[in-house]
């Protein structure tokens, strides 16, 4: 409802504006923060976990939005393919290889929710104060965007630097690159992979407190039904008889 | 109501005209921070708990970029320079190894215990 009522005011704002002074560095950075920030809320409000996904993989989307704004094209890039087209796809396999009737939507208690809006607001507060008190990181954007910085970055993380130091950091005739985090991170990965995939790897055991679970949980619909309608005295027997085999053939 | 007061009031109008600082990007990481770590503590299902995950580490990254741009470096202001993207990478890709990781957790959780509620995990309490 909020962003129904606040797009057609902004629109109203916009158009109030004369377009020579709208920095439209500024309104896309508006554009897409409000859509990072309004989603990643969703997220919390949500207790429906599909659609949990669907806002998370809008608001990381938006994020990269900003990364391209601040003049980092490489780790925008990066960010859509390997965070929204990798880790949440992947997510989504989760969410649907688990999406069971009674998981989609677990509600936590009012209480939580309450204690966890207290809490996070508290949070917000300090970390606005800390973000906003250093006046240099205040002053308005003033530097140029230089040349792109996929270059240098894939130069750096082969060892070899070719961007130009920032300003007040010594003039050194060699300077360190990323090659060894850069090492370090491919190797993890591989070795956390190969983990991944033995931890998920089918199995066809379970254990008898899981089938005991099941069993006990969510007895299927059509098996009370029945024992609901089978009440009487002829039948009952079989018709329950039918189910509970039902029920095992099925699990 | 609350919607035409933000959009008309002259603080839109300010935002709109004068150019972004890195303060910007760090009201935009912390509210991300934020939404996250609300998710992991009060979402029961597993996979919620995982995307607060997610969402706290893209709010770190947020302002990791902002800190290196060399666009948004005001007067006076240290960039990080290149220090600050490469960060950023290697968040990305260890989120990306995190999250397969939990996500085999949390289907051989599925598989033994027929449940996502980690309020059921419990076996280990004493």
């Amino acid at each position: 409802m909020m962003p129904a009522l606040v797009a057609p005011a902004a629109l109203l704002a916009l158009a109030s504006l004369p377009v020579a002074a709208i920095n439209w560095h500024s309104f896309l950075f508006l554009l897409f923060a409000a859509i990072a920030c309004g989603f990643a809320v969703a997220v919390v409000a949500a207790t429906n976990v599909v659609r949990m996904a669907l806002y998370l993989v809008l608001s990381l989307a938006a994020t990269a939005g900003l990364f391209l704004l601040a003049g980092a094209e490489f780790v925008g890039a990066m960010q859509l393919m390997i965070y929204v087209g990798g880790t949440l796809v992947l997510l989504v396999f989760g969410v649907m290889l688990t999406a069971q009737a009674p998981f989609v939507a677990i509600a936590s208690s009012n209480g939580d929710r309450v204690l966890a809006g207290v809490v996070g607001l508290a949070l917000l507060a300090v970390l606005l104060l800390a973000g906003l008190s250093v006046p240099a990181w205040r002053a308005p954007a003033s530097g140029s965007l230089a040349e792109p910085a996929a270059t240098p970055l894939g130069m750096a993380f082969v060892g070899v630097r070719v961007d130009e130091p920032v300003a007040g950091e010594p003039r050194a005739a060699v300077r360190p690159g990323y090659l060894l985090p850069f090492e370090i991170v491919s190797v993890h990965l591989l070795v956390v992979l190969v983990g991944a995939a033995y931890l998920a790897r089918a199995k066809r055991r379970k254990t008898q407190r899981a089938i005991d679970i099941v069993a006990s949980v969510e007895p299927p619909a059509s098996v009370a039904e029945h024992a609901a309608i089978g009440r009487g005295p002829a039948g009952a027997g079989s018709v329950l008889a039918g189910g509970s085999v039902l029920t095992g053939g099925s699990r | 109501m609350i919607g035409p007061c933000v959009a008309g009031s002259p603080l839109f109008g300010l935002l709109i005209t004068e150019p972004v600082s890195v303060a910007h990007y760090l009201v935009v990481g912390a509210i991300m921070f934020t939404a996250g770590v609300a998710c992991m503590a009060t979402k029961r299902n597993a996979l919620g708990v995982l995307m607060g995950i997610e969402l706290v580490l893209n709010g770190a990254n947020v302002n990791f970029v902002a800190f290196a741009s060399p666009y948004l470096a005001g007067d006076g202001a240290r960039s990080l320079g290149l220090d600050g993207q490469a960060i950023a990478v290697f968040v990305i890709v260890l989120a990306a190894a995190e999250a397969a990781v939990a996500l085999a957790i949390t289907l051989n959780f599925y598989n033994n215990h027929a449940t996502v509620d980690v309020d059921r995990a419990d076996d280990l309490k004493g």
